[in-house]
Parts: structure tokens; C-alpha cells; sequence
């Protein structure tokens, strides 16, 4: 591997303390993952996989939306074609981490390959918006991420566990409108974020594409498309 | 055609290398980017287009309760900066809206 070219970079700081802001960051989308991974292990279960499938399923891929769309459609037979599909529907609906995790590097590219890959492999939606918010109002200690991104972790994987062996039992999450929490945390992040209403043009640009993909594409590419769409507007908003 | 045996764990190898190719992916090609005051827009515009573009889909095929739920745990963020309270609060009117049937 080659070495980018901010090499030269400053390494960036990581300290318990970070990690200890990061993973209080984290509190408020607790209970949605809790309540997510417990169906995703249900319907582990009840599509016949094993405990360890699910078990390490979920520690591999660790992109529960992608799994439970899968799973929903879990092939009879796993020749080339299932496989190729699994795959292809992967790549669509977590395209969005791409995204993500690209836009993490100009903070903690410096980073050595050892801490920062595992540390991305952890990465979610929420420890994302919770990092990148933080950097947004000028924080530099990569503790947070990290400890945004495995507590989180740590709770998922206990979740699906508990999920599968409950199976049956595991409650309607929209009783107490735990289906609600990823959206309503993400859209509160909104908050922190807003920078003027010029600036928000580019997330008008990002939901209205999104919403025009989602209508005529269908499918998962609209969170992509839709936030590629947004960012590049936000890209060119200042040069006129 | 795959022993059936190796069907299981084969998907959630694809599974995983797939989606972690994406995660560290990202993060790996941008390093080759140039930097330009116009990329750190772009990146400072991101994680609101994201949100945009995964709230906005999201509320439209979940309807009025959805957005009810948005919309105040949006203003109790406006007015306290507590993210933990403003869930609470959307939680709440979501469960409040259902059991009043809406």
C-alpha cells in the first residue's frame, strides 16, 4: 500500500476521555439498537439459521438493515447467482458507509492501519453523525469516535444474542415507538449541524433527490444518491 | 452448485467482505484525493445530506405519526441541545399518537 499523500499528517489525538464523551454520546440511540438487534436475532432464528450464523453474521457484517433485508429474502440454495445478489444488495444498501467513512479520513487518516481499520469496521450511522458533529464544533480527540462507535458494538452483539433466544417473545417495537429512535436521533443531529440557511440548501437538494430516487429507482439507492447529491451541492453553494 | 453445508457461512463471507469493503474502502481511496477548500464543504455538507436523504424517504412512507415524532423531538432539540431528551420526547408522541390511534 502506497502512502497518501498527508502522510506527513499530525497524528490525532485519542484519550479515555474521548472515549468516555463518545460513548455518552451514544446513550440516546442505545435503546433503538437494542430493540433492532433483538429482531434482527429473531429473525435470525426464525429463518433456521444457527446461533453461530447469526452470532457471527453479526459480528462480521454488522449492518443490521442490510442483514434483515437479506435475511427477509434468504435464498433456498446458495449458488453463485444468491451469492451475487446477497452481494449486490449489500453494496446498495450500505453504499451509504462509503460515503462515511471516506469523510472520517481527513480527521483520522493519520491514524496507524491497526487502530483505525478495526475502529471502521465498527462504524455505524449513529457513531458517524455523533463523530462528525463533534469534529463540526471543533473537537479533534478521536477517542470519541471510537468510543462512540464500540459501545454500541458491544450492545448490538448482546442484543442479537438475546434476540435469537428469545425468538417469538421479543415485543412489537412500535408499541413504544422504539422503530422511531434511529430517525428521530438523526434528524435532532440536525440541530448541532445547521450552519444558516444557505448552507441548508444542500440538505434540501439531498432530501428531494432522495425522495425523487426513492419513487422512481426504488430499492436502497436513495440514501446514497441522495446524500452524494447534497454534499456535491453543498461542494459548490459557497464558490458563487 | 455449493455443498449445502458451506451455503450459510459462503453468504455471510460475501456479506461481510462486501459491506466491509465499504466501510474501510471509503476511508482508504480518499486518502489518494486531493485536498480543496470545495472537498471540505463537501464533507462538512455530508452528514446533513445523509440525514436528509434517509429522514425525508423515510417519513413520506411512514406518514403523519413519523413526522409528528420528528417534528417535536426537532423543536425539544431546538430549545434544550438534549439529544437523549429530544428522543424521549419523539418516543413518547410516537406511542402516544399509535395508542390514540392514529
Amino acid at each position: 500500500m502506497s502512502k497518501p499523500r498527508d502522510a506527513s499528517a499530525r497524528v490525532p489525538f485519542v484519550s479515555r476521555a474521548g472515549f468516555n464523551l463518545g460513548a455518552r454520546l451514544a446513550l440516546p440511540v442505545l435503546p433503538g439498537m437494542i430493540a433492532f438487534g433483538l429482531a434482527v436475532g429473531a429473525t435470525a432464528g426464525r429463518k433456521g439459521l444457527s446461533f453461530f450464523d447469526n452470532f457471527f453474521m453479526n459480528l462480521f457484517v454488522y449492518a443490521g438493515m442490510s442483514q434483515i433485508v437479506a435475511m427477509e429474502a434468504w435464498p433456498e440454495r446458495f449458488d453463485a447467482v444468491a451469492l451475487a445478489s446477497l452481494a449486490l444488495l449489500c453494496a446498495t444498501i450500505n453504499a451509504r458507509l462509503l460515503l462515511m467513512s471516506a469523510s472520517l479520513q481527513p480527521w483520522l487518516g493519520a491514524l496507524p492501519a491497526w487502530q483505525i481499520y478495526p475502529g471502521l469496521h465498527i462504524l455505524t450511522d449513529p457513531s458517524w453523525l455523533i463523530s462528525m458533529s463533534y469534529r463540526a464544533k471543533g473537537g479533534s480527540d478521536a477517542g470519541v469516535f471510537f468510543g462512540a462507535s464500540a459501545i454500541p458494538a458491544l450492545v448490538w452483539m448482546s442484543a442479537i444474542t438475546a434476540g435469537y433466544l428469545a425468538g417469538a417473545l421479543v415485543a412489537d417495537p412500535r408499541r413504544y415507538g422504539i422503530d422511531l429512535v434511529m430517525p428521530i436521533f438523526f434528524a435532532a443531529m440536525l440541530v448541532p449541524l445547521w450552519r444558516g440557511a444557505r448552507r441548508s440548501i444542500a440538505w434540501l437538494v439531498a432530501g428531494v433527490v432522495a425522495l425523487i430516487v426513492q419513487q422512481l429507482v426504488g430499492g436502497w439507492w436513495f440514501i446514497v444518491v441522495g446524500g452524494i447529491a447534497g454534499s456535491v451541492a453543498g461542494g459548490f453553494l459557497d464558490d458563487a | 452448485m455449493m455443498h449445502d453445508g458451506f451455503g450459510v457461512p459462503a453468504a455471510i463471507l460475501v456479506m461481510a467482505l462486501v459491506t466491509h469493503a465499504m466501510r474501510a474502502g471509503g476511508f482508504w481511496l480518499m486518502a489518494f484525493m486531493p485536498r480543496s477548500p470545495r472537498l471540505h464543504r463537501m464533507i462538512e455538507a455530508l452528514p446533513g445530506a445523509v440525514v436528509a436523504a434517509a429522514v425525508l424517504p423515510f417519513i413520506v412512507r411512514e406518514g403523519p405519526v413519523a413526522a409528528l415524532a420528528i417534528a417535536v423531538a426537532g423543536v425539544v432539540m431546538l430549545v434544550t441541545r438534549k439529544d437523549l431528551l429530544a428522543v424521549l420526547t419523539g418516543m413518547a408522541v410516537a406511542a402516544g399518537a399509535r395508542a390514540a390511534g392514529l
